[in-house]
Formats: structure tokens, C-alpha cells, sequence
């Protein structure tokens, strides 16, 4: 009792509620995205397509932050809700919201079904079937050329100007907007359920799935749960991307997209919501300077970003960042 | 009747060919991922790296296929150790997330260094006489160079099989993928034992790197490129596995062939089938350790 | 040699952004080459980089004073949204005044809506699929397409007496284009087709494939493959199974045979026949300038493939609308220049624009793989001149 009272630490109540409130440095990425829009308007592609990423991999680190599934096959959701959105636009559906959402769903679905199927194992085994699972969604779209355009990508993807209004303009502007505005309820969703008790028992059954299951919660439908809705956001993430550069290639069902987006993410920090905040700017910025200065030898420089991080800087950057701040504090 | 004799016997021995190779390469990262669980996704970079000094010595420096082959598996396995030292070793204690993305960093670094050694185009192994055209195969003709990969596959794996079985380093290894903190309580030097176990499964890798020149090409994006078959022998077979890998290998490559071959239509379906349905059936692999 | 022009390129690169724009009197053309320089056909682009940059070298004093600046942007692979991107990015960014590249199909058909949008004209330096053409009026190709080769390659087949052909090709988009082309023009004139297999794109082996084509004894073997190691591949697997022995004469796009990797392709067994558009190995004298001008910047032992020709040949193009124009480069006179182009000093023969389709006619030629002073080689022994493209006249808007 009296321990309790002198100790300044927070009841767990506070605590939760105190890590729920909004803090300032959650605020930068929207000033960086606001900024950016005005400072470097000609970097607006590119700046688009990073937010597609960061989406993509706040989706990821749903799965792997929180839940602790290491996969290689997240961009099968990506890719299918791509397509969902690539085949509708070009089929006649071109109004982008609607796209947005129903390529979200379809993504959930697929997440749903196949989480069903293969989160009763872990480790190697469950890498290696997301792995297939994306392997034969892939061989799929490349065999159903007369739906998905196959390896020539589905083409005439022609959309309806965002909220009949804005047309997606050659410069990005609308896209660019349209992209920040998708991941800034992406992120309030986000944030909102790593909060959420249903956030919290992810991350206790990362920590120890046999305690979870002796406490009694739902473990495995816990993590279909959240394999479903990543999947959607990662769907979601595909539809805008097929919408903004409207195209959409097989290579949106690959492993190395899969590859890339895990790197992205693990390099910034994973299980921090804001790795990917962090990770894919730097990593997609990082990427296009280097390959621009050595279109042929760029693999190098970032296989040695990466070795160095890894190396010496666990935790990704936000992992290095915390390191730097407790010891400033001490 | 005859007509699909004759295309069993076609599946078989070019299945077996292809499975030889892969499990050449695979079994060291089956070994290495069983004992230290350490998630070696660039274990084709010791396989490419096998192939490319195999055929550097032979065209550069004009040495026989056998002793050229033979340099570079030592080679391989010697630098493979000097690698597990400095970089590897530092990451046991860490989480299979720092493995990937650090084993992903070689993957590129191999890429880009290849290409900057080797130039972009493919190697070619030059095979001595002996190796080259055909050899009659039950009834059939069949290319000498794959018999001869058949043997000296199977050579291996019936070697390491009795080896590992028989040999006190054997009981060491299998004592130490079993139960590592045990091992390492009565004595065993598991780190030691470590290095040992990855020279041996990269200086394989290399073995199968050089000799499956033919059919997995060698060139820069090598490790990328085949990264899958690797694993998915691993995965099928079952982690620290000796047995397991070769098994699957059989299976996925007599497989993969007999689909090519009479199902070519959904041909590059089957490996991921296969594996997708082998997994749900025994989740730990065919050998695996539940 | 190639470390210290790698390093080169990066300073050079990084001085580039360094440092401020320089303005100067003289007019400055930028064209943006979008290719995929780190993937996996990375040995082919590095071909078309070399043509490029030996174009450069050779024809730079004709540009006089117009400064000529090349940007080079690496697409990685068949990764449209990538190419699109990056060409969004040098238009709108580096602004730059022509697109070139394009190895890959999808990649060029993912930039040809930005061409139209941006009024960009794009030259297509080798992506071969008839259709792209239509998706945008400011898109020329200097290369080939797969139903101009294939096509009267199946016509040629049959001519030949050859009854029942077996097709294999590689399972995507310009592969089902050769397929497609091969059957119409082989079955048009009496032949049959005995069988089809689609091999997957990422195929490690032939092997299984060809066993199952010999085991059904066609008189020939019509195959597609794309270029790189998958054509070695290909040889080697025909050759090991010793199908030529068993009476299966090989017949195929002559992207199974280029030039440069002929030296790996060991003792392919003779009557192996091709179509193609180039040959290091044609004896027109505008070819052997070439070749010697290739050996003597990239040594001896090199050799020029039919990409280094279509990208060659690219440059040719933008040169003169470049030259024409006195490097103020204007999107629709450009097109109207690259509309009707010739040159019949490119070392494959007479080359042109069709103005109608802006696609390319050229010869092509029946090429015999034999060994010439030791070496494999590919031999012209027919031509077929000027061939327009037959896709459009087959398939109307």
C-alpha cells in the first residue's frame, strides 16, 4: 500500500488511457506531408507513391508489430485490391472512393479466408504459406490474362475526378492529396484499434501466446481477426495505387513486394505504429537518389543500408531514436 | 503402355536430376536454420558464389572441372566462416526480423557485387568430355550430365545421412538442433559446432551451386532468383532435418517435372501447391520436430 | 575498367544535382532513358546502354552546338507503377523533351497514357507487343514486334515442307503474341500444329518441356523465349536432349538467338533456323562499321545483340528529329519528323516509320546458326523485305 503510493508510476488504467492521447511528435508526419505538398512540387509522384507505402506498411505492421506473424506474402492483399480497383475503373466504374472501398473489402476477404486457413501454424512453415499464397495468386493473375491484361498489365484504367471535382492531374497534386487524406484515416483507424483492447491482446499474445490462451482470450480468432483487417488496409493501399498511377502490373503480386515492404517497415521499426511513418520515406527516398547517382550498382548501397542498421541499429531508426532519447533523459 | 513407360522414365530421371540439385543446396540451410534457428534467407549467395569461382578458375586459370569445382566448395566454406564470425555471429540472440532484413542486405550486396565482378550475362561451365553428350538410361537416352548428377547426389546424401548418423560430430549436431542449452550443459561447444555445420551446409551449397550450373543458371540475381525452391525444401522437410530435405527435394522435384511435363498448362502452379498443401498436412515438415 | 566508369558515373551524377543549372545560349535536349538497368535482364539492357552510348559518341559532333543530356532511370524489372513514375518524374521534374527505354512491355504501355497527357513523344527501344501502339498517338517503336517476326516465320515454315510443328513459348504477353503469330502464318499455309506449351516466365529448366516435345516426334520445334540466360537455356536444353538426332528441327524467334550469348551456347547441333531483324554476323557494310566500331569500345570478345541494334537505332531516330529541329524540340513536329523516318545506314538493313501505325518496317531475315570461323554464328541466308506489321491489318480498331 504504501509502496504503491509513493512510486510515481501511473495505475494500468492511466497508463493505457495516458498512451492513447494524441502527443505532439505524432503530428510531424502530417506537417512533413503538408510541407512537402508546397516545398517540392515536383517530387509529388514520388511523394504519392512513398504514402502508398506507408499505408502498406502500417498495414504490415498490424501483422507483424502487433500480432507477431512474420510473412512474406502481405502483398497479396495489396495486389488484389489493386486489381479489385484496376479492373472496376477499367470496366466502367471509375468513381475512386467507391473503388477504394470495395478493393478494400475484397482484399479483407481474401485475408479472411486465408487466415483461416493458415494461422494455425507459425514460424518457417506460416512464412513459407503466405509465401505460396501470393505465388499462386500471382501464376492466377498471369493465367487470367483475359481479366488482369496479364504480363502486360491492365490497361485503360480511366477514373471519374475525386469527389467529381478534382481530375488526377499530371503533376500528382490530386493524387497526392487524395493519397494523404486515405492514410490519415488509415492511420486514425490504425492508432485507434492498436489502442483499443483488442490492440492490446494482439501484443499479449505476441509477447506469450500460452499465457493468452490461459487467460482465456481467443487467440486464434484474435489473429484471423486482425489478418483480415490488415489485409483490407493493405487492399486499400493496393486500390490507390492502381487508382493514382492507373495501371496495375503483376508485379503487385510478387514476393518482392512483399520483400520490400517488410524491409521498409522492419528498418524503420516494427510494433511502433510509426515505423512505417519512417521507414518508407527514407527507404523509397534513400532508393531513388541512389539509383538515380547508380542506376546499376544502387542494390549495393542499400544492401549495405540495410546489413548497417541491422547491425547497428536494432530496433530499426525508431529503435535508435528511443535508444538516443532514454539516454538523454538519464 | 510403352508411350507412358517411356514418359515415366523421362520424368523420373530429370526429376531426380533437378531434385539432386536442390538438395545439395538446401540441406546445409536445413541444418544451420534447425540448429541456430537463424533464418538464412542468403544462402543462395553461397551456392552462386560456388558457381562463379568454379567457373573462374576453369576459364581463368584453366584448371580440371573436378579440382575447380573442388577449390571452389572450399573456398565457399572457408569464407562462409569468416562471414558466420563477423557478421552472423552477432545476430543469434536477435529476433528472426533482424535475421531477415540482415540476410536481404547480403542478398543485394551479392547481387550488385556479382554483376560488378561478372558482368551481367550468365556463366557457362564448361564440361570435360567425358560429361558431355548422351548415356542410354533404361532403354532410353538421356543426357550424361544429369546421370552423373544423380549419382553424385545421391552419393552425397547417402554420405552425410551416414555421417551424421554415425559420427560422434553427428551425435553432436543432432544433440545440439534437439536441445541446444542441453547440448551446450554437457560440454558441447555448440558455437564451434556451429561454424563447423555452416561451412559444411555453404561449402554444399557451393557443391551445388557449381554442378548445377546446367540448371540453375548462375548469374547475379541467383540468390533472389531460387530463394524459394531453397526454402520450400527446407520448410517440406522439416527444419535440422537431414532425411527431410532429401525427401522433399525428391518429391518436389519429380513433382515439378511431372507436372512440366504432362500438365505444362498449370505447370508453375504445383511447387506452391504443393508446398501450400504439404504444410497444412504436416505443419512441421515431413521430418520436422513438432 | 568497368569500376572506374561505375565511379565516374557517380560523380559525374552527383555533380549533376550538385550543382546549380548552368544556362547557357545553346539549346539543351533532354531525353529520359527508362530502362531496367539492376533486374533481371539486366545483361540485355546493359546492351542497349553500350549501343546508346556508342550512338552518343560517334554522332555527338552532329548535334554542333545543342547539348544532348541523357538521364538514365532504372525501372528495375517488369514493375510498371515504377516506370510510370519515373517518367512522371522526368516530365514533370527533369522536363525532359523525349522518353526512351522500355525493355519491358508493360512498363511502356503503363508511360504511354503520360506521353498522350504530358505531349511526350516516347521511342520504344524494344518492348515488342503489337498493341501498345494504340494506346497513344506520341509512340514510335524502332524495334520489331513479335507478330512481324513470327508470323511470316510460321509462312516460311510451311513453305518449307514442314507438316506438323509443336509450339513452345514462354508464358506471357509477347510469348502468346508469338504463339498466336507463329500458328496463323504456319497454319495459313498448310501446316499443323501438332501441340502448344506455355512455359512459365520464372523457369529454371527446359528440360521437361523439350523431353515431352521429343517424346511426341513433331517434324519441328517452333520456340519463343525471351532473350538472356532463358535463351541459353533453351539451346542448351535442345542440344542435351539431342532433339535435332531425333528428327526435331528447332525453328524460332530469333530472340533465342542473340548474338551475345551465342559464345555460351556450346555445340548447338546444325539446322537450327531463326528470324530475326539483326545479326552481329550480316555482311552489309553498314553492319561490319558497326561491329568493328563495337569490338573496338568494348572489347574483342563483344558482340552486339538485336537490343543493341533497336537502341542503336533509337538514337538514330531522336538525332535527326533532334538535328531537324535544331534542338528546339516540339512534340507534334517531332512526331510528324519520326513519322515516315528511314535510315538505311543502320547496321540491320533499310529501317522506317510506318506513318500510318508509327511502327517499324524493316527486313527480316531467315538466319541459319552456324559456325563461322569457329564461332556460332547467326548466318542471313534469306531476306524478307520491308515487313510491316501484321497485327493491325488482322486485328482492326
Amino acid at each position: 500500500m504504501f509502496l504503491y503510493r509513493a512510486a510515481p508510476t501511473l495505475s494500468p488504467v492511466e497508463y493505457m488511457v495516458r498512451s492513447h492521447r494524441l502527443r505532439w511528435p505524432e503530428l510531424l508526419p502530417w506537417l512533413a506531408i503538408l510541407a512537402a505538398f508546397f516545398a517540392f512540387p515536383s517530387y509529388l509522384a514520388l511523394g504519392a507513391q512513398v504514402m502508398i507505402m506507408v499505408l502498406f506498411a502500417l498495414s504490415l505492421d498490424l501483422v507483424l508489430g502487433y500480432a507477431g506473424i512474420v510473412t512474406l506474402g502481405h502483398s497479396a492483399f495489396f495486389g488484389v485490391g489493386a486489381y479489385t480497383a484496376g479492373i472496376l475503373a477499367a470496366h466502367g466504374w471509375g468513381e475512386p472512393i467507391s473503388g477504394l472501398v470495395v478493393g478494400g473489402a475484397v482484399a479483407g476477404a481474401v485475408g479472411l479466408v486465408t487466415g483461416l486457413i493458415i494461422l494455425r501454424t507459425r514460424g518457417l512453415t506460416l512464412l513459407m504459406l503466405t509465401l505460396a499464397v501470393v505465388s499462386m495468386l500471382g501464376e492466377a493473375a498471369n493465367k487470367a490474362g483475359w481479366l488482369t491484361g496479364g504480363a502486360d498489365g491492365l490497361q485503360g484504367i480511366t477514373l471519374d475526378p475525386l469527389l467529381g471535382l478534382f481530375h488526377f492531374d499530371l503533376f500528382g497534386r490530386t493524387a497526392y492529396v487524395y493519397c494523404a487524406l486515405v492514410l490519415l484515416a488509415g492511420w486514425m483507424f490504425v492508432r485507434r484499434l492498436v489502442h483499443a483492447p483488442f490492440g492490446r491482446s494482439l501484443t499479449g499474445m505476441r509477447e506469450n501466446t500460452a499465457r493468452m490462451h490461459a487467460i482465456g482470450a481467443p487467440v486464434r480468432q484474435r489473429l484471423v481477426t486482425v489478418y483480415a483487417i490488415a489485409a483490407a488496409l493493405a487492399g486499400v493501399a493496393g486500390a490507390l495505387q492502381a487508382q493514382t498511377t492507373q495501371f496495375v502490373g503483376l508485379n503487385v503480386l510478387s514476393f518482392e513486394l512483399s520483400g520490400a515492404v517488410l524491409i521498409m517497415l522492419i528498418f524503420g521499426g516494427v510494433g511502433r505504429l510509426y515505423g512505417a511513418f519512417v521507414g518508407a520515406p527514407i527507404y523509397m527516398v534513400a532508393q531513388d537518389a541512389l539509383s538515380r547517382l547508380d542506376p546499376e550498382y544502387w542494390f549495393f548501397w542499400v544492401g549495405l543500408l540495410l546489413v548497417v542498421t541491422v547491425m547497428f541499429a536494432r530496433g530499426g531508426i525508431l529503435g535508435v531514436v528511443d535508444q538516443i532519447r532514454r539516454k538523454v533523459m538519464r | 503402355m510403352h508411350e507412358f513407360i517411356s514418359a515415366l522414365v523421362s520424368i523420373l530421371f530429370h526429376g531426380l536430376a533437378y531434385a539432386m540439385i536442390l538438395y545439395v543446396v538446401s540441406v546445409g540451410l536445413s541444418v544451420t536454420m534447425g540448429l541456430m534457428g537463424f533464418a538464412n534467407l542468403a544462402h543462395g549467395v553461397f551456392a552462386m558464389a560456388g558457381g562463379y569461382v568454379a567457373v573462374s578458375l576453369m576459364n581463368g586459370l584453366g584448371l580440371h572441372f573436378p579440382s575447380a569445382v573442388a577449390l571452389a566448395v572450399l573456398a565457399v566454406a572457408a569464407a562462409s566462416v569468416v562471414l558466420e564470425r563477423l557478421l552472423y555471429a552477432r545476430l543469434y540472440g536477435a529476433g528472426e526480423i533482424e535475421q531477415v532484413l540482415f540476410t536481404i542486405g547480403l542478398i543485394f550486396i551479392s547481387i550488385a557485387a556479382a554483376k560488378f565482378a561478372f558482368g551481367p550475362t550468365q556463366q557457362q561451365l564448361v564440361l570435360p568430355e567425358a560429361l558431355r553428350g548422351e548415356v542410354e538410361v533404361a532403354g532410353r537416352m538421356f543426357p550424361t550430365y544429369r546421370a552423373f548428377i544423380i549419382v553424385v547426389g545421391a552419393a552425397i546424401a547417402l554420405g552425410l545421412w551416414l555421417g551424421l548418423e554415425r559420427s560422434q560430430f553427428g551425435a553432436r549436431v543432432r544433440a545440439a538442433v534437439d536441445n541446444r542449452r542441453m547440448a551446450r550443459s554437457v560440454g558441447i561447444d555448440t558455437n564451434l559446432l556451429f561454424s563447423l555445420t555452416f561451412a559444411l551446409g555453404s561449402g554444399l551449397a557451393a557443391l551445388g551451386g557449381a554442378l548445377g550450373g546446367e540448371l540453375l543458371t548462375i548469374h547475379p540475381n541467383y540468390a533472389i532468383e531460387h530463394l524459394v525452391y531453397f526454402l520450400t525444401v527446407v520448410a517440406v522437410g522439416g527444419l535440422g532435418s537431414i532425411r527431410g530435405p532429401f525427401l522433399a527435394a525428391v518429391l518436389l522435384g519429380v513433382g515439378d517435372t511431372a507436372c512440366k511435363y504432362l500438365l505444362p498448362d498449370i505447370g508453375a502452379f504445383f511447387i506452391y501447391f504443393a508446398l501450400f498443401a504439404l504444410l497444412l498436412w504436416r505443419p512441421a515438415g515431413l521430418f520436422g520436430r513438432a | 575498367m568497368r569500376r572506374l566508369q561505375s565511379v565516374c558515373g557517380m560523380l559525374i551524377g552527383a555533380a549533376a544535382i550538385l550543382s546549380p543549372a548552368l544556362s547557357s545560349a545553346a539549346e539543351t535536349v533532354k531525353v529520359g532513358v527508362i530502362l531496367g538497368f539492376s533486374g533481371q535482364a539486366s545483361a540485355s539492357v546493359d546492351q542497349m546502354d553500350k549501343a546508346i552510348n556508342l550512338y552518343v559518341k560517334q554522332h555527338q559532333s552532329e548535334l554542333g552546338d545543342v547539348k544532348l543530356e541523357l538521364i538514365r532511370r532504372d525501372d528495375t524489372g517488369p514493375n510498371p507503377d515504377m516506370a510510370r513514375r519515373l517518367a512522371q518524374e522526368l516530365i514533370t521534374r527533369d522536363k525532359v523533351n523525349i522518353l526512351t527505354g522500355f525493355f519491358y512491355t508493360p512498363n511502356a504501355n503503363a508511360v504511354a497514357p503520360l506521353a498522350t497527357e504530358a505531349k511526350v513523344p516516347m521511342v520504344i527501344m524494344n518492348a515488342a507487343t503489337s498493341s501498345t501502339m494504340r494506346l497513344s498517338p506520341y509512340v514510335v517503336r524502332v524495334s520489331m514486334t513479335q507478330w512481324q517476326q513470327s508470323y511470316p516465320l510460321g509462312q516460311w515454315a510451311a513453305k518449307q515442307g514442314v507438316k506438323r510443328a509443336y509450339v513452345a513459348v514462354t508464358d506471357y504477353g509477347p510469348g502468346h503474341d508469338a504463339e498466336a503469330a507463329f500458328a496463323k502464318g504456319f497454319t495459313e499455309a498448310g501446316g499443323q500444329i501438332v501441340g502448344s506449351v506455355r512455359m512459365p516466365l520464372k523457369n529454371p529448366d527446359f528440360i521437361p518441356f523439350l523431353q515431352r516435345i521429343k517424346d511426341e516426334k513433331p517434324e519441328a520445334l517452333f520456340a519463343f523465349v525471351p532473350g538472356s540466360k532463358d535463351a541459353t537455356a533453351l539451346m542448351k536444353a535442345y542440344t542435351e536432349l539431342g532433339l535435332a538426332q531425333a528428327g526435331v528441327r528447332l525453328i524460332a524467334a530469333g530472340d533465342c538467338v542473340p548474338d551475345n550469348e551465342l559464345e555460351s551456347m556450346g555445340d548447338v547441333p546444325p539446322g537450327v533456323v531463326t528470324m530475326g531483324y539483326y545479326s552481329a554476323a550480316a555482311t552489309r557494310p553498314q553492319n561490319k562499321a558497326f561491329v568493328a566500331a563495337w569490338k573496338k569500345e568494348y572489347g574483342p570478345d563483344s558482340l552486339p545483340s538485336p537490343f543493341a541494334v533497336g537502341a542503336y537505332d533509337g538514337m538514330a531516330a531522336i538525332f535527326y528529329v533532334i538535328e531537324k529541329q535544331h534542338g528546339k524540340i516540339d512534340p507534334d513536329a517531332t512526331m510528324a519528323l519520326l513519322k515516315g523516318w528511314r535510315n538505311d545506314d543502320s547496321p540491320r538493313g533499310p529501317v522506317m516509320i510506318d506513318p500510318e501505325t508509327r511502327d517499324v518496317v524493316q527486313n527480316m531475315y531467315i538466319r541459319k546458326l552456324e559456325r563461322v570461323d569457329g564461332k556460332l554464328a547467326n548466318v542471313e541466308t534469306e531476306t524478307i523485305p520491308m515487313v510491316k506489321d501484321p497485327w493491325p491489318r488482322l486485328n482492326p480498331q
